[in-house]
């Protein structure tokens, strides 16, 4: 079974397979693929365009501008490192050491990841006065965030050669310099990728930063929209997150440039000793134990205090089915639709050479970092302005909105799975004479199922916890578990909105398990 | 692998029968709603009156701007039937842009005439009234401003807080902006801005709870906010009281909350039963019961004690014209640094 050593976007080079023709139809749905994600783009530069150049330099390089860069670079370098140091501290306990339950731990470190950040600040804050701004954020965004850097790094310390660590202890390397030397390398890649999905999201985010009253870029953007109707500042400020993004794409882009995933004998995996923790193996279970406890266990505990503390009824046992059932039909479609468009990008990036192919992928990693109302805005724009309204306001509109916001997380799981998957046994099956629907239909796709699955389940989960884009594309009438979460909460009746947040992160669950034993699972075995 | 693939398209059929489900809308009979108003108060409205009148109405509710700012973009195709806000600036932010149609005479005849559009396209629904919030732990009565223009003075560094994001806080900039001028209105704001510090805040919500529980020692809030709250946490759970800025002070603002309906509704009689319902002795009877704790404008219904009745409140004789769409209030609070 192919391994997803890393969920990492960035350019892994296997050796390309030479093709004599270009792949017409593979670079057909790409380019359909990202013109489509490059609405949200086009619908920027447009408004843009109408409020002239001058206005929009005017807003861009004002006083609060400069405040608000400096609050968004600051945090998310802040959260980003965070992230870097406990995700892959995390991964390498459960991986590489003989810590006590790590099939345990291996699940509960993933289920962060499926809480609303508006309610792991709601928690946090509702507990402590110390959980403000700045320190506010970062505690809050590192825990919500850090499964990301944690997934991939995992993955990747279980898929590494361990032939290398072996090699380079022989030669007297000590074991922190080992670890330094060899074992971070092999990693590198998964924790860039990892890094990068962190950054992107913290540019986009807001209920998290309303909530503890921190003024990025995407708070400021929402007043603009919300407040002031002023749909050009928000689109000049929207261009200065556009502009920081292309900078991490870059960035990362530079930083993996010459990595070589290469190992000892590829596809025939040999599991290394986990390392003897001795003396330390029951102090070491600490560090997970703490993590899950601040990420997982004080959002649970704050949200059953608020139920336990609330003096208004709290049930509301049809709404919660029906709203649930919304999230989940919505998160599902979503989820398929993202993933299915992930495929043709991330098989025309990894399985054929050309610069153009693979800025053609980068570029779709841009939609990450831009604020749910903008591209909620987006689609009203082009259905109101193109389609006479069609479409409006309903299900499928809002479905597509979801798998363009988050069809970054698709595409990082299905091309972990491409990277993986031998391109000889395709090339066998097209010796064979079979035509290449039906190599993709019965070579490839069972190849890559498992990185479906992953980018299914990642998406889910975003589409879950989402709230802005939401209320302003969900059909009239229809109330999402984030939506009535939100109503309750604006209204003080924190005791009424709390099992909407406890529905979310059950709901939600399920496929972070799943995640996290998909990856243990893509072991060669423990 | 088999496996894996069929249960692939296991989910996809799932999901082409959810999306099937979920897709079917509502039928040319309905009534759309866009709802800036509390949504508990809302929905119990859209029962009594689809209980009344048999015409179903289904409500979309968001933050009041942002259903102006959608009302906009949607224009003429715009689904919406209704809108019903907190605010009145944002209704006349629409009558300005030619958005709304005429109201029945005899919905309007139900309010008095200084509580809606003052052409007849929105009619007052309730209202709510300015306050402050104070936590007596950290700051006593006595040492409280009696007039807004205090808040910027020095000795309140670090004390107060606001929101200046809301909706409910324009308001009081215009009232203040019409008392002492837009130079004053400037340099007052850049004071309280440096007075509150950290603790400006995003909505009013956040105000009331962190001055309940001891973040700050008072901050400006509409008056049902510490009701809500006192409602969700029972008394033993509040350490905050409410007063009143003196009488007729321009931070003493009374806000209108209202409805309307859209000129490019294609039901617009239909529209005119759900106004009419608002302002009917048993709308207005909901509003009063409901946990909204606002005003409602009707002469004959009074609210649940023991809120100071309406009768008694003595708010700055700003009007609805004066208050407009908000516009200079935020042009102000800009320049303030502010939004």
């Amino acid at each position: 079974m192919a391994v997803p050593p890393a969920m990492t976007p960035s350019a892994i080079t296997l050796p390309a397979v030479p093709r004599a023709r270009r792949p017409w139809p593979l670079i057909a749905a790409s380019t359909a693929v990202a013109a489509l994600l490059a609405l949200p783009l086009i619908f920027l530069l447009i408004e843009a365009n109408d409020s002239g150049i001058t206005q929009i330099k005017d807003l861009i390089f004002r006083s609060l501008t400069v405040t608000l860069l400096w609050n968004t670079v600051r945090l998310t370098v802040a959260v980003t490192a965070l992230c870097a140091v406990l995700g892959t501290a995390a991964a390498w306990l459960i991986e590489k050491t003989d810590i006590p339950w790590r099939g345990l731990w291996a699940v509960l470190l993933v289920i962060p990841l499926a809480i609303p950040d508006f309610v792991i600040s709601f928690g946090w804050n509702s507990l402590t006065l110390w959980a403000q701004g700045f320190r506010g954020a970062v505690l809050v965004m590192t825990l919500g965030a850090y499964p990301l850097v944690y997934l991939p790094v995992a993955a990747s310390f279980r898929n590494a050669d361990p032939g290398q660590e072996e090699v380079a202890r022989s030669l007297g390397l000590s074991r922190t310099q080992t670890f330094w030397r060899v074992t971070i390398r092999q990693a590198r890649g998964a924790i860039l990728g990892g890094c990068l999905l962190v950054a992107l999201i913290m540019l986009a985010e807001y209920g998290a930063f309303e909530i503890l009253s921190y003024r990025t870029l995407t708070t400021e953007i929402f007043t603009e929209f919300d407040v002031s109707f002023n749909v050009a500042a928000a689109c000049a400020l929207s261009l200065v997150l556009v502009a920081l993004s292309v900078l991490l794409l870059t960035g990362e882009t530079a930083a993996g440039r010459g990595r070589r995933v290469s190992r000892t004998g590829a596809f025939t995996q040999r599991v290394a000793a986990p390392h003897k923790l001795r003396r330390w193996r029951l102090p070491a279970v600490g560090f997970p134990l703490a993590l899950v406890g601040l990420a997982l266990g004080v959002p649970v505990y704050s949200v059953i205090s608020w139920i336990v503390r609330s003096h208004q009824a709290y049930l509301t046992g049809v709404s919660l089915l029906d709203a649930g059932w919304h999230s989940a039909a919505y998160g599902a479609s979503a989820g398929a639709i993202a993933t299915v468009m992930a495929i043709p990008v991330a098989i025309l990036a990894i399985r054929h050479r050309g610069r153009i192919y693979q800025l053609l992928e980068r570029s779709t990693y841009l939609v990450l970092a831009l604020p749910g109302v903008v591209i909620a805005l987006t689609m009203s724009y082009f259905t109101e302005h193109y389609a006479g309204g069609f479409l409006y306001q309903s299900t499928p509109l809002l479905v597509l909105a979801y798998a363009i916001m988050f069809f970054p997380l698709a595409l990082v799981g299905v091309r972990a799975s491409v990277l993986q998957a031998p391109p000889a046994l395709e090339e066998v099956g097209r010796s064979l004479g079979t035509s290449k629907l039906v190599v993709l239909a019965r070579v490839t796709l069972p190849l890559i199922a498992p990185g479906l699955m992953a980018a299914f389940c990642l998406v889910f989960l975003e589409v879950v916890t989402e709230l802005t884009a939401t209320l302003i594309l969900v059909p009239t009438g229809v109330q999402t578990l984030a939506t009535q979460f939100w109503s309750y909460q604006q209204n003080f009746s924190n005791g009424q909105a709390a099992p909407f947040a406890l529905a979310i992160i059950v709901l939600a669950a399920v496929p972070s398990v799943l995640l996290g034993y998909f990856f243990d699972r893509q072991t060669g075995g423990r | 692998m088999i496996r894996h693939v069929s249960k692939a398209a296991a989910a996809l059929a799932l999901v082409t029968v959810a999306l099937t489900v979920v897709g079917c809308g509502s039928s040319a009979n309905t009534l759309i709603l866009y709802n800036g108003q509390h949504e508990q108060t809302t929905d119990a409205l859209v029962a009594g009156f689809e209980k009344a009148t048999g015409i179903n109405v289904e409500v979309r509710s968001d933050d009041e701007d942002t259903l102006a700012d959608e009302l906009l973009t949607e224009g003429s195709n715009s689904p919406a039937d209704l809108i019903y806000t907190e605010n009145s600036p944002v209704l006349q932010f629409l009558v300005d842009r030619g958005m709304l149609a005429q109201i029945n005479g005899s919905t309007l005849a139900h309010t008095p005439s200084k509580y809606r559009s003052p052409v007849g396209e929105w009619v007052g629904v309730s209202a709510r009234v300015s306050v402050l919030i104070y936590n007596p732990h950290l700051i006593s009565e006595s040492q409280l401003p009696t007039s807004v223009s205090q808040l910027a003075d020095p000795k309140y560094a670090g004390k107060l807080a606001f929101a200046a994001g809301e909706t409910d806080f324009q308001p009081i900039v215009t009232s203040y902006a019409r008392t002492y001028g837009q130079a004053a209105t400037l340099k007052w704001l850049e004071a309280i801005k440096s007075n509150a510090g950290s603790h400006i805040y995003p909505d009013n919500e956040t105000v009331a709870d962190e001055v309940n529980r001891g973040a700050v020692a008072f901050g400006v809030v509409n008056q049902y906010y510490w009701y809500r709250m006192r409602a969700e946490l029972g008394a033993s759970g509040v350490n905050s009281r409410i007063t009143y800025f003196a009488p007729h002070d321009p931070g003493y603002v009374l806000d209108i909350s209202g409805a309307a309906i859209l000129k490019s509704s294609a039901h617009k009689a239909a529209a005119q039963k759900f106004v009419a319902f608002l302002v009917s002795k048993q709308g207005q009877e909901i509003i009063a019961h409901s946990i909204s704790f606002e005003y409602p404008l009707d002469d004959g219904v009074t609210t649940a004690a023991p809120e100071t009745p309406f009768s008694q409140l003595q708010p700055n004789p700003i009007t609805i014209q004066d208050l407009g769409d908000g516009a200079r209030a935020i042009s102000l609070l800009r320049q303030a640094g502010l939004l």
